[in-house]
Order: C-alpha cells, then structure tokens, then sequence
C-alpha cells in the first residue's frame, strides 16, 4: 500500500526522523492560517498525489511570499497532475502539503528495502540526490553505496558508520555523521515496526546550517501486514486507486486494470499472467490481470463477470480455468448461472483443462449458452482475438 | 530416484484440523504419502481420518519419527509454524499459506541458516515425487512417473505445464513450487543442482515470472553448472512495471525483473524459452531427442 508524502513524514516525525515543519492542506483558507502560523523565510505547496515526478509536471509552488500561498493553494487544488507514474489521464491533487523551505547546501539519498537476493534489510544510499536512483544505479554505480542489516541483531551504529563513511560525510559535513547515524536506526526501527516494504527519503538534504532533514518522503507498506497496523490501514486513500479494483478487492479478487480490450479471467497468479501473455501473442492486449484464485466458484466467477464488464474497453471475455482441486463442472455451473446473473453479450471463450474438464465442456456446449468452449490454450487465446475482431467489423 | 521427497517420506501436517489442513492432509495421504501426524496445539488426542494429532510438533516427532512438515497455518502464525517445525528437528518444512509478511519471512529466512531444515514456500503449491509421494495442494493425478523436474514459481501454471508432460508421456520426476513471495526458502539453483545429480531426471523445467533476479542468478548457474536440457518459461511478458501481478513477488521495480531481461539470461545460458506456455511440453520433448 502507497501513502501520500505528508503521512510519510508523520512517520518519519513519529520515529525520531527530522522533516520539515508541514501540514496537510485541502482550502486557501486553511492554507493562509497555516502559513501565518508558520511564519517561514520560504513556503513550499506541494501537491499529494501517489506519484513521483510532481516538480516537473507543476505540482509543487515555492514562495517567499506569505500572502501567495492561498492562490498557489487555489491554484494546485482540484488540478490534474499528468507525470510519468500517473499515466496520461494524470491524477487529481485533492490535498496538499505545506511546509516551510530549508536551505539546502546538498542533497543525499537514503532507502531501505528487503534485498531479494539475501533476505536482509538493506539501506541505499549516495551522494546524487533528488535524481532518480534507477538512474545513479545505471550511471554512476559507483556512487551508490549499500548496507546490508542483520535481522537476527537488528541495526547497529557500525552499520551507520559503513555508510557514513562510504558517502564521504565526514568530509562533507562533520556535524550531520552522528544525526545520520541515528537516522538511520530510527529508519529501521520504523521499516521492521511497521512493515514497511520501502522507505524513501529523497532528496535528504544537509542544509545551509547544517540540519540533516528528510525533504521528501515515500513509504510503502506490505499488504500481507495491514492486519497488525490499524494506523496504516487509516492512511489509505481511495481517491488514489483504481475503482474497479477496489470492489475486486472488496471480492476477495486479485485484479489489476490494463489498457487493452480483452477481459480474462483465471485461476492462479502465474496462469493468469500467462495467459495475459497469451493473449498478447495472439495478436491482441489483454484488458486485465484478474485471478480469481485457485478456489474458483459461481460466486467468484459472477463477481470476476462483473468488474470485466464495467470496464468499459473490453470487448471480449476469455475464461482460463485449470481445474486442480476445484473441478471444472462446478466452474462451467458458475459460468452458467454467472452468465445469466450478469447478462453478458460480449463474445467469451471459455478453456477448461485440468479435473473433469470434459464434463465441464460439455456442460457448457449443451447450455445453451452463447460461450466458445476450448481445450488448448493456444488455440482459445486465438478464438477470442478472432471473434473479437469479427465482432468489431460487423459492428 | 527424486528429488527431496519419496513415499518412504513421513509427513507432519501443522494446522491438520483446519479445513484446508484436514482436506488436502487426507487428499495427499490417498496419493499414497505417509502422513503419520498432525499438529494443532490444544488438540493432541484427536484424529483426522486416522491421522494422530498432536499439541506441538516436538510431540508428534517424538512419537512419530516425522522428518517433513506440511504447513497449512494462517498467515499471522505461519512464520511461528515454520521455526516450530525446524526447532523440532524437521528436515523439510514445505509452507503452503499465502499472505505472510514480508518481515516476518526475513526473520524467519534468517533464523533457518543457522538451522538444517530446508524451507520450501511459502505461498507455493507444495513439492510432489510422482506416484510416490504429494505434498501439497496440487492435483495428483495429472503427474505420472517419469524423466522431468520441474520447478515453478507458480501454481497452476505449473499444473498446465505438468499436464503436457504427461500428456506427451515423458512424465516427471519431482515437481517443486517454490513460491511467489520475495522471499523464499529454497530458490531454483539448489533445486537446479539437485536435478542435475537425480539419475532419472533427464531434463528440467523451470518456470519463473517477472519480479526479483533469481531467474538471472540460476541462468548463470545453469551456464556453468548444468549439463542437462533446461526448459524455461518467463510469465508476465504483458506486466505493466510498479504493479503487483497477484504473487507478492511478482512485480517490476525500477524497470527492474522484467520477462524480458530474464529471458535474455536464461537464453543466454542455453536455456530454451518458450514464448507460449501450450509449448512447453513439446519443446521439452524435442530437447530430449523427440
């Protein structure tokens, strides 16, 4: 789960973590009242959306003006912010964060993540601030510096002092080692206590009188760990997903929404990916990544039916189903009665493989039912870019 | 021979009066697994369709002499279940739940290398020696005794590529799902070396997905190590990048673990990847000579 920068900083606040005095704004109002109590040299508006690169596509005001801050507000409010992680419909700045300017002598980066590779926890960290660190890692590697945690011992100052060092901090500024050393344990201490999956803090800046503070902020939060977090949980904002795939959510549904126009339907993460690929080599886009589980039922199906139907470029249906422990008879019933429920009229193929996968067949041929029924996975991946395209031609 | 696992295998069973533990702890034991015990604390004396439970999985190893466990426990308890059955002295612990947290599994990860139980999963479909011994949640009877290994990310992905194999009658040796979490117990080069020194195995399928780099690091272990035929997969070739493909583990970050890239690695190992996953039986056959 993403949250917006200002909550980030609330953490950030919350473990010892120095940012930037701020408040989450949603008037002009507010924003003057804010910015009187601020009483800064320098206002910064930025706009909260879950997006990287708001600088460049305008969502982000600097002022020494007081008095401006109320019209930025006005300004950034309600506006539509198109980067390159929102796509181009762009995402709608509901809420922003005002806070006051700092003075910046450098810039740092710092993440921590779980590494892949070894299973730890492990801090990110190099000299090139406010760049994107897919870039340092890909053009100067030698600038990016890391520091693998134990789990089993947890962070420790030795672990900071590698990086301290590593970065050159001494020599950059003597005064920020022993902050940035603490910094990072207070990180860790946050990554390990909240679940978190990344903590980003880019730039970190060192500013012109020599305060180590988290400039911009960016925590993301395992999924599989909300359960332990109610004050996680509360930091959710619909606004910023995908509206079908918060009623997938609702059904229990793993759904992620795509640009092309055919819907499938599958059993299994791995299975459903595949056949999106499928889908693809046949000469067509999938619309969607749905896996309805590897407990496919009538009820799962009719849901799956449901969201593949309100999105509204799809323009046929492709059923995937390996029957393992759930038979195929009981998912072409599901199919059947789904059907019916929803009332679909777009043309799908449905393949069933796997346990009783011949009578599913066959109970789905003598339904009556306006359904494409297939063995092999190729040759339905190809019926349904077929029909498609016949489909579009008459129409 | 196998790999890991063969019918003289005794199986514990954590979570066994549940109603996914008790379903498929019976369905394996009618494919012929010796489930000898299962463990819900609180309800030692009981039994499952004649399967003995236990309080704790030190007791039912005491009398029972288990040396594997099969985990079915929910996933707030799952990492708790897993050091449980290593601390017991379990040889092999295979996780079948879903949805544990990432840190928890770091702790967990952590904690088994100072150990020497070996973790299969989580969030995997389980580990099976054909028509010798299942443990998981996988259907049975498309596996039949034969020549090919197999190790998946996936689940029922690994099914649709099991059915081609039997299909074509080249059958399996061991079946392995390793699990779509970012962090798991045993990865593909263990398996990838135990395959290459198993005598019945004559070539090995592996289907990986986007996500990670550990398709990258067996490609290069395949290059320098394997003298049998691999056979490769890459799912989510249409995945979008920042997004969570279902699996955990199955996402792109910083233009980092594409099917792309892993293709590339694995080809440049001699791997032979298929680009259509109807094709990865037949493909394996023409590997093995037709």
């Amino acid at each position: 789960m993403n949250i917006h920068e200002f909550q980030a900083k609330q953490l950030f606040a919350q473990f010892g973590v120095p940012v930037p005095r701020g408040k989450e704004i949603k008037t002009p109002r507010a924003a003057e009242k804010w910015a009187a109590a601020l009483d800064a040299p320098v206002y910064v508006v930025k706009a909260q959306i879950h997006a990287g690169g708001r600088g460049k596509a305008g969502g982000v005001k600097i002022t020494k003006q007081r008095e401006d801050v109320p019209g930025l507000t006005q300004e950034l409010i309600g506006k539509t912010l198109v980067t390159h992680q929102t796509g181009p419909k762009g995402r709608k700045v509901r809420r922003l964060l005002i806070e006051e300017g700092a003075g910046i002598d450098k810039e740092l980066y710092l993440s921590l993540l779980v590494d892949r590779d070894t299973g730890c926890p492990t801090f990110l960290a190099s000299t090139e601030g406010g760049m994107e660190i897919e870039e340092v890692a890909e053009k100067t590697p030698e600038k990016l510096f890391r520091e693998t945690i134990d789990p089993a011992v947890g962070f420790h100052p030795y672990n900071g002092r590698n990086l301290a060092f590593a970065l050159g901090l001494p020599s950059l500024e003597k005064a920020v080692v022993s902050p940035f050393i603490k910094m990072l344990g207070n990180l860790y201490r946050l990554f390990m206590e909240k679940n978190a999956s990344l903590v980003e803090i880019n730039p970190l800046v060192i500013t012109t009188d020599k305060q180590l503070i988290a400039l911009d902020g960016k925590v993301t939060f395992d999924d599989n760990a909300l359960f332990k977090h109610q004050d996680v949980q509360a930091f959710r904002d619909l606004h910023e997903e995908e509206p079908l795939e918060i009623e997938a959510g609702a059904n229990n549904l793993n759904y992620v929404k795509l640009d092309g126009d055919i819907g499938c339907m599958v059993n299994g993460a791995g299975l459903a990916m595949a056949t999106m690929d499928v889908i693809k080599l046949a000469g067509a886009e999938p619309a969607n990544f749905l896996d309805v589980g590897g407990g496919a039922t009538k009820e799962t199906v009719a849901a799956g039916f449901r969201i593949l139907l309100k999105d509204r470029k799809v323009k046929g249906i492709f059923i995937n189903i390996f029957g393992g422990i759930v038979r195929c008879e009981r998912i072409a019933n599901g199919v059947i009665e789904a059907s019916k429920e929803v009332g679909i009229k777009l043309p799908v193929v449905v393949r069933l493989q796997g346990t009783n996968a011949e009578e599913g067949r066959k109970i789905l041929l003598e339904s009556g039912l306006k359904v494409d029924v297939a063995t092999d996975l190729w040759e339905a991946a190809q019926k349904i870019v077929a029909m498609k395209r016949k489909k579009r031609k008459k129409g | 021979m196998s790999i890991l696992v063969n019918k003289s295998t005794r199986v514990v069973v954590q979570g066994i009066t549940g109603k996914e533990g008790s379903f498929h702890a019976t369905q394996c034991q009618a494919y012929g697994t010796q489930i000898v015990a299962g463990v819900t604390p609180g309800k030692a004396g009981q039994e499952v369709e004649g399967i003995p439970v236990f309080d704790t999985v030190r007791d039912a190893v005491k009398v029972t002499e288990a040396t594997t466990s099969l985990i079915f426990v929910p996933p707030p308890f799952a990492a708790d279940a897993v050091l449980e059955a290593a601390n017991a002295g379990i040889w092999l612990v295979v996780c079948i739940t879903e949805g544990i947290p990432v840190n928890d599994m770091v702790r967990v990860k952590r904690a088994l290398a100072s150990t020497q139980t070996r973790l299969i999963g989580p969030n995997c479909p389980g580990i099976i020696t054909a028509d010798e011994c299942k443990i998981g949640i996988m259907p049975g009877f498309i596996h039949k005794k034969g020549k090919v290994g197999v190790i998946s990310r996936s689940g029922t992905l690994t099914y649709e590529a099991v059915n081609q194999l039997t299909n074509l009658g080249l059958g399996e040796t061991t079946c392995v799902g390793i699990g779509g979490d970012p962090i798991i117990g045993t990865g593909y080069i263990d398996l990838l070396q135990m395959f290459e020194h198993d005598e019945e195995t004559q070539a090995v399928v592996m289907i990986g997905e986007i996500g990670g780099d550990a398709e990258e690091k067996a490609a290069e272990f395949i290059k320098r190590e394997m003298t049998k035929p691999v056979v490769g997969f890459i799912a989510g070739m249409t995945a979008p990048p920042g997004r969570r493909m279902g699996h955990a583990g199955a996402i792109i970050t910083g233009g980092k673990g594409t099917a792309k890239e892993k293709i590339a690695a694995l080809e440049a190992a001699g791997v032979q990847v298929v680009r259509n996953p109807a094709e990865i039986g037949e493909t394996v056959q023409a590997a093995l000579g037709g």
